[in-house]
């Protein structure tokens, strides 16, 4: 893996890290296993892309990616408490909707944006390079979410929203409102996948009706890495966590896809991928250097 | 307190091997770096085509041509990053293969020459702005079907067919394209095309036989969706008395009963030509943007008669391959 190789993986892998942000916030604060992810993730990507090639400032594409992507949450946490559907049926329906809702709102299945102005484009000018500007760029977005969610976290606020997800009734009995609380966090859950979605789309140069496939797996995948190597006893270090496991399976596929040497076929890629991340769950050893290192400092 | 070290070399470890698994730089004279958004035979068999026709023209692999395959397997992040890792490597040509790998590939390098192939609309896609002169670092080919002639075809073996039914999947940019030019050319024609679409492969069967009853023929374009899933197509016009074209003619041994097309393998082939022109030295700008050149006419009898269709004689005689 050269320079150029490893930056795109930590790229994507800061890209995906939104993504790990927002299962975190429903799989474990608020624990709603949510499979949204799979259509508020290619939907971020076709609000952006169809608003920046209709002429819109990018920026303000993205802000409406993180919108429409809050409002797919909503919709799933009103099926569930309004409804009572349970929680996986209520966010498969949303994820199949939105996959005829992304084709509504592109008009067809692929848009491209690579000649068009992105979020990028006014930090071009610079001199710096694409290869280092993108991951940069995407690094200080999840730096900026990350510190958000984790202040939100510690706030009043989230700590009810973290009460409502580890047990809902004593939350109750204390007075919090825990649905209200269900549907703030599954929107800023999605938000977070949506704006992932418009960072995406905007770094590979396009937005496909296929590009869900898959992100709900990467992002929790992502999620446990993220436990294992650090931990999950304080909020703060549990969201580092997240962004790092995210970086560290875009590396395991990076090695993935560096496998040939070792008689690998490229059909191999995923399979190699998931013995990556399970031999580092699985290790003994990988699992406290980084806990140590924090448990410290709690 | 060595149990921490070496939990430390541990980790330390994983992360160091997958950042220093370098692929060994070697003193080769070609580099083509592939890539694919998913295995499937139409895509591995253009591959295929490409690598046959490299060494057909004095590269092979392992000699004189390091050639590099990866496939996505159907996800967009990896696609993404096999992209930049292909960048990364400096090959001396890419050739992404389908729409969403040659989407990632463009945007992601201004300078690196790049072959695309299997690309119905790279107008569309915005790969190229200019298909006789493209410009850049980009070219390739487009695998667009020759539809007004498959029409007309349909119309020369079943004659009393007015309305064709057209599975497709709503979500690839191909097939979509595809249904659009259909539309166009069945106006003039006096045809009425039936959309039905089935966005999974799973969800074909029932695509399929929603169209029964609604039309006389079914039509199934270059879609890797429907084609996935051809036998379920295939097993409705049997039990239906439907006669089913193809777009391509690897569905006609597995029972489209005729299909005026192409095979991937011969895209490669033709793809390999460009990457070749490519390697010699030529600018990708400079090279316009090809159609497929080889189409062939495959009928098979057998699937016809189950279908309760006869074959005439004349196209019998003009087919390229005849399936018995």
């Amino acid at each position: 893996m050269n320079l150029a190789s490893f930056l795109g993986a930590v790229e994507i892998g800061f890209v995906f890290g939104l993504v790990a942000l927002g299962v975190f916030l429903s799989f474990r604060v608020l624990n709603f296993p949510d499979l949204t992810v799979d259509g508020s993730f290619p939907l971020g990507a076709a609000v952006a892309a169809t608003l920046i090639v209709g002429g819109v400032d990018p920026y303000f594409a993205t802000l409406a990616a993180i919108l429409a992507g809050a409002l797919a949450g909503l919709v799933t946490a009103f099926l569930n408490l309004r409804f009572g559907i349970l929680h996986l049926l209520a966010s498969i329906l949303t994820m199949i909707a939105l996959y005829s809702i992304n084709l509504r709102i592109m008009g067809r299945p692929n848009v491209p944006v690579m000649n068009e102005a992105t979020i990028l484009s006014p930090f071009e000018g610079l001199g710096l390079a694409k290869v280092y500007l993108r991951p940069l760029l995407a690094g200080i977005v999840l730096l900026a979410a990350m510190a958000l969610l984790a202040r939100f976290l510690r706030s009043d606020y989230g700590l009810a929203m973290r009460a409502t997800g580890s047990n809902a009734r004593m939350a109750r009995a204390q007075g919090v409102g825990t649905a209200q609380a269900t549907y703030v966090g599954m929107a800023l859950s999605n938000a977070l996948v949506g704006l992932a979605g418009a960072m995406f789309t905007q770094t590979v140069g396009y937005a496909d009706a296929g590009m869900g496939t898959g992100v709900i797996v990467v992002g929790l995948a992502a999620v446990i890495l993220g436990e294992a190597l650090f931990g999950s006893r304080n909020v703060v270090v549990w969201i580092i966590g997240c962004a790092a496991g995210s970086v560290l399976y875009r590396l395991a596929v990076g090695l993935a896809l560096n496998a040939d040497f070792l008689g690998l076929d490229s059909s191999d890629l995923n399979l190699v991928t998931a013995v990556l991340v399970a031999v580092a769950l699985i290790l003994p050893g990988a699992r406290n250097p980084f806990r140590a290192m924090f448990a410290a400092r709690r | 307190m060595r149990h921490d070290t070496m939990r430390r070399l541990i980790a330390a470890g994983v992360v160091g091997a997958a950042v220093g698994a370098a692929a060994p730089a070697e003193a080769q004279e070609a580099f083509v770096a592939v890539t694919a958004i998913v295995e499937h035979p139409v895509l591995d068999a253009c591959r295929d085509g490409i690598r046959d026709e490299l060494k057909a023209g004095g590269y092979e692999d392992g000699k004189n041509l390091k050639f590099v395959y990866e496939s996505a397997q159907g996800q967009p992040g990896t696609a993404a990053q096999i992209a930049r890792q292909f960048v990364g490597d400096n090959p001396t040509v890419i050739v992404p293969i389908s729409t969403p790998s040659a989407q990632a590939v463009v945007a992601a390098t201004s300078d690196i020459p790049v072959v695309f192939t299997a690309v119905t609309d790279p107008l569309g896609a915005k790969l190229v702005s200019n298909l006789e002169k493209p410009g850049g670092n980009v070219t390739g080919m487009s695998d667009l079907s020759p539809i007004a002639k498959h029409l007309e075809l349909i119309q020369e073996i079943t004659p009393g067919a007015k309305t064709i039914g057209v599975p497709y999947n709503p979500g690839e940019a191909n097939a979509v394209a595809l249904v659009d030019l259909l539309k166009s050319h069945a106006g003039a024609m006096g045809l009425t095309i039936v959309e039905a679409a089935a966005p999974k492969s799973s969800d074909v069967l029932a695509a399929t036989q929603s169209l029964v009853g609604k039309v006389d023929v079914i039509y199934v374009p270059t879609d890797n969706t429907i084609v996935t899933a051809l036998e379920a197509v295939i097993q409705v016009g049997i039990d239906n008395q439907l006669p089913v074209y193809a777009g391509d003619t690897d569905s006609v041994p597995r029972g489209a009963i005729a299909a005026l097309g192409f095979n991937y393998y011969d895209v490669g082939r033709q793809t390999g030509k460009i990457v070749l022109r490519v390697l010699k030295g030529e600018k990708p700008g400079d090279i316009a943007v090809e159609g497929v050149e080889i189409t062939e006419l495959h009928v098979n009898p057998g699937a016809a008669a189950k279908m309760g269709v006869t074959i005439p004689e004349a196209v019998v005689k003009r087919a390229k391959m005849v399936v018995q």
